[in-house]
């Protein structure tokens, strides 16, 4: 017997110490986002399981881009794990500056990640970031002032119809503005929404031969239905307003209509931030019956720099934290309204899911998004909202601060689209594609 | 002597000084009253000011997601031992220029402060690379290098001019009687020059305390101070603005209540020499 208890005692001591000898610290950096806190209040259930454990850099989103470009670029190796978008991945992948994710376990099925979202994270057909959640666009509208306009939201509504609702539901007496929409200058900001929009207008930024589109008719199209409109019905000052200004207005009942973010639509329902949480509907983005409609597709992924020397823990934690399991502990722990959405396909099967009110049509939206296919006439780029070429982000953030201006006033839309248009090519041209 | 003021002209000076105090003030005001809001009462419309259900949940909330203490012995570290090195640095150059000048000495000056102009993202890349080189990125010592470094033209440039206040005639009898280099420095120059190395001290505490460039970009998890504790409060995408106003609240509270204590010695080594 003693020599029983003594055989368990060391095995018991060797499993112990061989965990302990093969735990990692891994520091993982991530964006301030809801979902995003919510897996670190997660991470004791990962490191029970594997003794892995994890140390957080959360950062503003853009301090985290610029702070993780810096980092990978240069190798400095100071996270194992990056939080990244759809925008970074293709390219860095490209850039042989991140693991292929190619070699997940069965048990993770990452047959199960969305067509869309596993197409926007890979390179030449090879995952390189795991996403965590992702989002569409969509419209999420006041259904009281809808019905008080005596008009009814289809569906899937076109653009025309959009803005005779905006223009019926807004009432400046009582400072209900129609319409909000994103103005705010940076390519993730207004430069995103007015890309989208353009999608649907039949614009592209470039043509096969990387030439900047900005002095087409459609072009011209998009900006001046989203001038018009905006002045009409959308709130004083909208060329500065962004996510969380749009926000903060639908929130305190000030916007008939939002068309932003999917992952907007737990904020606008949950009744203790939200006045107007038990009057909201949901309904595509608009169209203008060209075949494509106007909303985006975005994923926060994880994803691993190249050249860690945690590769195997930091899989593991990829593994747990976008595995179906980590979406089972979430629905547990805080309902299955707060698990992160958009990843993966079986989560849109789930009956339990199915009950959360914005849970389809958050499906829809980012099923009606391809990034390899968004505009009308064929381009040269992948992304909807953006192009996935390295200088994107610079020429996009300098072209949005010439439509915001124009948006405020200070130049005409001809004027800003042929600075646009000037600039664009200059960069392209700068950077070899002409 | 002295001009007489009458009582009016008094009332009305020190309303013009409160009015300017207030609105100086009152971004931190506002910053601590909106952590006692909810996050709705934060982005009320129209604002809300005193009179709402003050709650300390958004401290609770900072309290339990980040450890704050560990950043803020950070912020002590590296602002404290930056600005102490950067002072041992200093003094003997301040006081070489100020006392030995050379004809190079107005241009060196210049120089240094030249360094300030270019901005600091224009060197992030080459500063980077010499971190992991040697090992140093995420770590304290490495922060308090750069901090030291980059607040070292400041405290030469407000050193040599509290320096040049000192009259030479008192340095060089020390001089005549005996007084090494370092005699000199220690015993003679620095109890002079007590008040204005006290606020310079102070001013390059508050300079390192408040650094967010370098520190947001060099550290990770272990060496970040509480302007990172700020920046992992900040998003685009949510509205927390409570929770951000608390953490705020908290990464200012140690250096507001340190200026509060210090403010008399501040405002005498700031206007040191300043009416002769």
């Amino acid at each position: 017997m003693k020599l029983r208890n003594a055989l368990i005692a060391a095995s018991a001591i060797v499993s112990v110490a061989a965990t302990a000898a093969s735990a990692d610290e891994l520091t993982i950096a991530t964006v301030n986002n809801g979902d995003m806190i919510r897996m670190q209040g997660m991470t004791d259930d990962f490191t029970k399981k594997t003794g892995h454990t994890v140390e957080w850099v959360t950062l503003e989103e853009n301090v985290l881009r610029q702070r993780v470009t810096t980092d990978i670029s240069t190798k400095g190796g100071a996270f194992d794990i990056m939080t990244i978008g759809m925008y970074e991945t293709p390219i860095w992948g490209a850039n042989g500056w991140l693991v292929p994710l190619d070699d997940l376990s069965d048990e993770y099925d990452a047959d199960d990640i969305l067509p869309a979202m596993a197409g926007g994270l890979s390179h030449d057909g090879t995952l390189y970031a795991a996403p965590f959640y992702g989002e569409s666009s969509m419209i999420m509208y006041r259904t009281d002032l809808m019905e008080k306009a005596g008009m009814e939201m289809p569906e899937a509504p076109s653009w025309s119809f959009i803005a005779k609702a905006a223009r019926a539901m807004t009432d400046r007496d009582e400072e209900i503005n129609g319409i909000c929409l994103r103005g705010k200058a940076g390519w993730g900001e207004g430069g995103a929404f007015i890309t989208a929009m353009s999608n649907s207008f039949g614009a592209r930024w470039f043509d096969e031969d990387w030439n900047a589109q900005f002095d087409t008719r459609e072009w011209s199209d998009t900006l001046n239905f989203y001038k018009n409109m905006m002045d009409d019905a959308g709130p004083p000052g909208y060329a500065t307003n962004g996510f969380n200004e749009n926000l903060s207005l639908f929130q305190q009942g000030k916007c008939g209509m939002w068309i932003d973010a999917t992952v907007a639509a737990s904020f606008v329902t949950n009744p203790k931030d939200s006045t107007v949480a038990d009057k909201v509907g949901f309904a595509l983005a608009p169209d203008n019956g060209l075949g494509v409609r106007s909303n985006w597709l975005w994923a926060w992924a994880l994803a691993i720099p190249a050249g860690t020397k945690k590769e195997a823990a930091a899989k593991e934690f990829i593994e747990w934290a976008t595995s179906n399991g980590y979406i089972e502990l979430v629905a547990e722990k805080e309902g299955w309204a707060n698990v992160p959405p958009g990843a993966r396909t079986s989560l849109y099967k789930n009956p339990n899911y199915k009950k959360v009110p914005f849970a389809q049509m958050t499906l829809d939206s980012i099923l009606s998004a391809d990034p390899n296919n968004s505009t009308v006439d064929p381009s040269p780029y992948v992304g909807v909202q953006f192009a996935a070429i390295p200088e994107f982000a610079g020429i996009a953030t300098e072209v949005s601060q010439e439509f915001s201006a124009a948006y405020a006033g200070q130049q005409t839309i001809e004027e800003a689209l042929a600075k646009a248009q000037a600039l664009t090519n200059d960069a392209m041209e700068a950077a070899g594609y002409r | 002597m002295a001009r007489a003021v009458s009582s009016n002209r008094k009332l009305l000076n020190t309303l013009i000084a409160w009015t300017i105090g207030l609105i100086i003030f009152f971004p931190i005001l506002w910053t601590i009253l909106t952590s006692f809001k909810t996050e709705a009462q934060a982005i009320a419309d129209p604002p809300i000011f005193f009179f709402f259900d003050w709650t300390t949940e958004n401290y609770s909330v900072v309290q339990e997601r980040s450890n704050y203490m560990r950043f803020l012995w950070n912020s002590i570290i590296i602002a404290g031992v930056s600005t102490i090195l950067g002072l041992i640095i200093a003094i003997p150059a301040a006081w070489s220029m100020a006392f030995v000048p050379s004809k190079r000495t107005k241009d060196i000056l210049l120089w240094m402060l030249s360094t300030k102009m270019l901005p600091a993202v224009g060197v992030l890349y080459p500063i980077y690379l010499i971190f992991i080189q040697l090992g140093i990125l995420d770590t304290r010592i490495g922060l308090i290098v750069v901090v030291m470094l980059i607040n070292l033209p400041i405290i030469v440039w407000m050193l040599y001019t509290y320096f040049k206040e000192i009259p030479g005639e008192i340095l060089e009898a020390s001089r005549m009687d005996g007084a090494s280099l370092k005699d000199e420095i220690l015993y003679v120059l620095a109890p002079m020059a007590v008040p204005g190395i006290a606020s310079t001290l102070l001013l390059n505490f508050i300079l390192a305390w408040n650094e967010a460039f370098w520190t947001l970009n060099l550290t990770a998890a272990k060496a970040a101070p509480l302007t990172a504790f700020i920046a992992s409060y900040s998003s685009p995408e949510g509205l927390f603005f409570a929770k951000l106003s608390a953490a705020s609240t908290m990464a200012i509270a140690p250096i507001l209540i340190l200026g509060w204590f210090s403010q008399k010695q501040l405002v005498r080594g700031l206007t040191f020499g300043a009416v002769k």
